[in-house]
C-alpha cells in the first residue's frame, strides 16, 4: 500500500473514532479505557513479525519481549473489561 | 519499493479486524450491548494475530506460543484478581506496557528492517519509514515512562503531590524539540546512536511531563496516556503498512483525546494548564483566606441521619474518590436498599471527574450491584436537587463546592458542580473538619443551615446508619 492510501485509512479512522467515542455512555468510560487498552495491543502484529523473522537475533528477542508485553495487555485488557461489563445490571423488574 | 507483499486475503483480514474493533467501541454506547462489543474486540484481535502468524512463516512458533502464554497468563490472572478500586492503576500499568511494546517493536524494526519490508536488500531504511519509526518509538517511550509515573502516583508508591522542577517548561520544550530534530536527522543518517538518543530522551520527557501533575488531575493524565498509546500503535501501523494497527491507533488515539477533553471541561481547566501541572500544590487562594474566622457548623450522628432519610421522599447520593478509598460502595448499596424498603426514592449522582479515572465511580457502584439505571450524570440530575429531601455526600468535596459558581478567586471557579445547596438537607460524610478537597479550598456547604456533618470513616459511618435504619 502506498503512503496516500494508508494516510486515507488513518484520517477516516480518526473521524470514525471521534463519532463512535462520543456515542459511548459516560457510565462506561472506564471499560472504554480498558478495552481501548486491549485493542491498542494490536501492536502485537509488529511484535510477531519481529519474533518470527530470521536475520537478527536481537531483533527477534526484542520482538518476543514485545509479544509478552502485548499479550499481558490483550488477555488482561479483554478479561478485565468483560469482568467490569458483567457487573452492569439493570434494575430487576418486580 | 522492495516491500514484502502482503497477500490480498491478509489485507482483507486486517481490515476486518479493524472493523471489529470499531464495533467493539460502538457496543459501549449502552451497557446492554457492551458485552457483545467486547467479544467483537476479541475476535478482531484473534484474526489479526492468526493472520500475522500465517503470513510470516511459523518457524519460531514454539517461542511465540511461549511468549503469548506467559504474557497472556499474567494478564489474565491480574485481570481476575484486581480490585475494582485499583482500576486506575491497572489501566496506567497496561498503558505503560503498550508504550514499551511499541518501543521494542520499533527497535526490532530498526535492527531487522528487511523482515519488516521497509528497506532494500542493502539494509538502507526508506526515509518515510525512518520518520514513522522514530515517531513511533518516541511516542511509545513517552507513553511508557509517563504511565509508570502515573501508576506510581495512583498506587501510592509516590506522593500524589506535584513535583515542580525549576525551569521545567524550558527543559520540556527543549527536550521535545531535540527529539523532533533528531527524528529529522534520522532521515539523513540511520546510525544507531540517533535512535538510541531519541529513545532515551523520550523516556526522559515522559517522566518529566507527568511528575509535576497532581493527584486531582490524574483522570486527565490517564486519558491522555490512553491517547498516546493509540498514537504509538498508529505510528507503528504506518511503519508496517498495516490497516488493523492504523485503524485501532486512530480509534484509541481519538478515544483518549475525547476523554481528556471531557475531563478538562468537567474541571473547567484548559488542557494546557493541566499539562503545565502544579494543580493541588500549595494553594494560593486558600492562603489568601487564611484570616478566615471559625464558622459554626452542625455535627450529626448516624441515628440522626438514618431518621431523616427514613422520613425522606427523595435521596440523592453523591459518591466521590473518598468512597473508593474507604471501600464503602457495598455498604452504601445496602443503605440504598434499606431506604428503598422504606419507600424512599434513591438516586446516585456522579460527577465526570469523581474518582481517579473517567467512569471510575460507575464501575464501583456496578460492582456493588447498584443498577445502572439508578445512576445519573451531572447534567441529568442537577435539576432534581430542588426536589430532593436529602443530598448524601460521601467522599466527594470539590464537586459540590458552591464556590465554583460564585467565587471568582477560587481555583475551581467555573467547574460545573452539583447544586446540593438546593436540597432540604445535606449530609456530608467527612473524616474530620480539618481536611479540604484536592483543590485545597474550603467548602461553604459545611456551614449551611441545612447541612449535617457526619464526621467518621465513610464505611464505618454508613454501617452505623444501616444499623440505625434496620431498627
Amino acid at each position: 500500500m502506498d503512503f496516500i492510501s494508508i494516510l486515507s485509512v488513518f484520517v477516516m479512522a480518526c473521524f470514525v473514532g471521534y463519532y463512535v467515542v462520543w456515542s459511548v455512555t459516560p457510565a462506561l468510560h472506564t471499560p472504554l479505557m480498558a478495552v481501548t487498552n486491549a485493542i491498542s495491543s494490536v501492536i502485537v502484529v509488529g511484535a510477531l513479525v519481529a519474533g518470527a523473522a530470521e536475520g537478527s537475533v536481537i531483533s527477534k528477542w526484542l520482538g518476543l519481549g514485545a509479544v509478552v508485553l502485548a499479550s499481558v495487555n490483550i488477555f488482561g485488557g479483554f478479561a478485565v473489561t468483560e469482568r467490569m461489563l458483567a457487573m452492569y445490571k439493570k434494575k430487576e423488574k418486580k | 519499493m522492495e516491500h514484502v507483499t502482503t497477500p490480498p486475503w491478509a489485507m482483507l483480514a486486517y481490515l476486518a479486524a479493524g472493523v471489529l474493533f470499531i464495533m467493539a467501541l460502538r457496543g459501549l454506547s449502552s451497557p446492554a450491548t457492551s458485552r457483545a462489543g467486547n467479544r467483537y474486540g476479541m475476535v478482531g484481535m484473534t484474526i489479526a494475530m492468526v493472520t500475522t502468524l500465517l503470513t510470516h512463516g511459523i518457524a519460531s512458533l514454539p517461542e511465540i506460543a511461549g511468549a503469548i502464554a506467559v504474557g497472556g497468563g499474567l494478564g489474565f490472572v491480574t485481570a481476575r484478581r484486581i480490585k475494582m478500586t485499583d482500576m486506575p492503576q491497572l489501566v496506567a500499568a497496561f498503558h505503560s506496557l503498550v508504550g514499551l511494546a511499541a518501543v521494542l517493536v520499533g527497535l526490532a524494526a530498526y535492527l531487522n528492517p528487511i523482515a519488516f519490508g521497509i528497506a532494500g536488500p542493502d539494509g538502507v531504511i526508506e526515509v518515510q519509514s525512518r520518520i514513522e519509526m522514530g515517531l513511533g518509538i518516541a511516542i511509545g517511550a513517552i507513553t511508557f515512562s509517563g504511565s509508570v509515573i502515573a501508576f506510581l502516583k495512583l498506587n501510592g508508591n509516590m506522593s500524589g503531590a506535584p513535583i515542580m522542577l525549576p525551569g521545567r517548561h524550558a527543559i520540556n520544550l527543549g527536550t521535545l524539540l531535540a527529539i523532533l530534530g533528531l527524528v529529522g536527522y534520522f532521515t539523513q543518517d540511520q546510525a544507531p546512536w540517533v535512535i538510541a538518543v531519541i529513545t532515551a530522551l523520550s523516556f526522559a520527557i515522559g517522566f518529566l511531563l507527568i511528575i509535576p501533575i497532581g493527584g486531582a488531575d490524574m483522570p486527565v493524565v490517564v486519558s491522555m496516556l490512553n491517547s498516546y498509546s493509540g498514537w504509538a500503535a498508529a505510528a507503528m501501523g504506518f511503519t508496517l503498512h498495516n490497516t488493523a494497527m492504523i485503524i485501532t491507533g486512530a480509534l484509541v488515539g481519538s478515544s483518549g483525546a475525547i476523554l481528556s477533553y471531557i475531563m478538562c471541561k468537567a474541571m473547567n481547566r484548559s488542557f494546557i494548564s493541566v499539562i503545565a501541572g502544579g494543580f493541588g500544590a500549595a494553594p494560593e487562594a486558600a492562603a489568601g483566606g487564611a484570616a478566615k474566622v471559625q464558622r459554626p457548623w452542625k455535627r450529626g450522628s448516624a441515628e440522626d441521619a438514618a431518621f431523616l432519610m427514613k422520613e425522606a421522599e427523595n435521596v440523592i447520593i453523591i459518591p466521590g474518590y473518598g468512597m473508593a478509598v474507604a471501600q464503602a460502595q457495598h455498604v452504601l448499596r445496602e443503605m440504598g436498599d434499606l431506604l428503598k424498603k422504606e419507600g424512599v426514592n434513591v438516586k446516585y449522582a456522579i460527577h465526570p471527574v469523581a474518582g481517579r479515572m473517567p467512569g471510575h465511580m460507575n464501575v464501583l457502584l456496578a460492582e456493588a450491584n447498584v443498577p445502572y439505571d439508578e445512576v445519573f450524570e451531572l447534567e441529568d440530575i442537577n435539576g432534581e436537587f430542588a426536589q430532593a429531601d436529602v443530598a448524601f455526600i460521601i467522599g466527594a468535596n470539590d464537586v459540590v463546592n458552591p464556590a465554583a459558581k460564585t467565587d471568582k478567586s477560587s481555583p475551581i471557579y467555573g467547574m460545573p458542580v452539583f447544586d446540593v445547596d438546593k436540597a432540604k438537607t445535606v449530609m456530608f460524610i467527612k473524616r474530620s473538619m480539618g481536611g479540604v478537597g484536592y483543590a485545597g479550598v474550603d467548602n461553604d456547604v459545611f456551614y449551611m443551615d441545612q447541612t449535617m456533618m457526619l464526621l467518621a470513616d465513610a464505611k464505618k459511618m454508613v454501617e452505623d446508619i444501616n444499623k440505625a435504619l434496620a431498627h
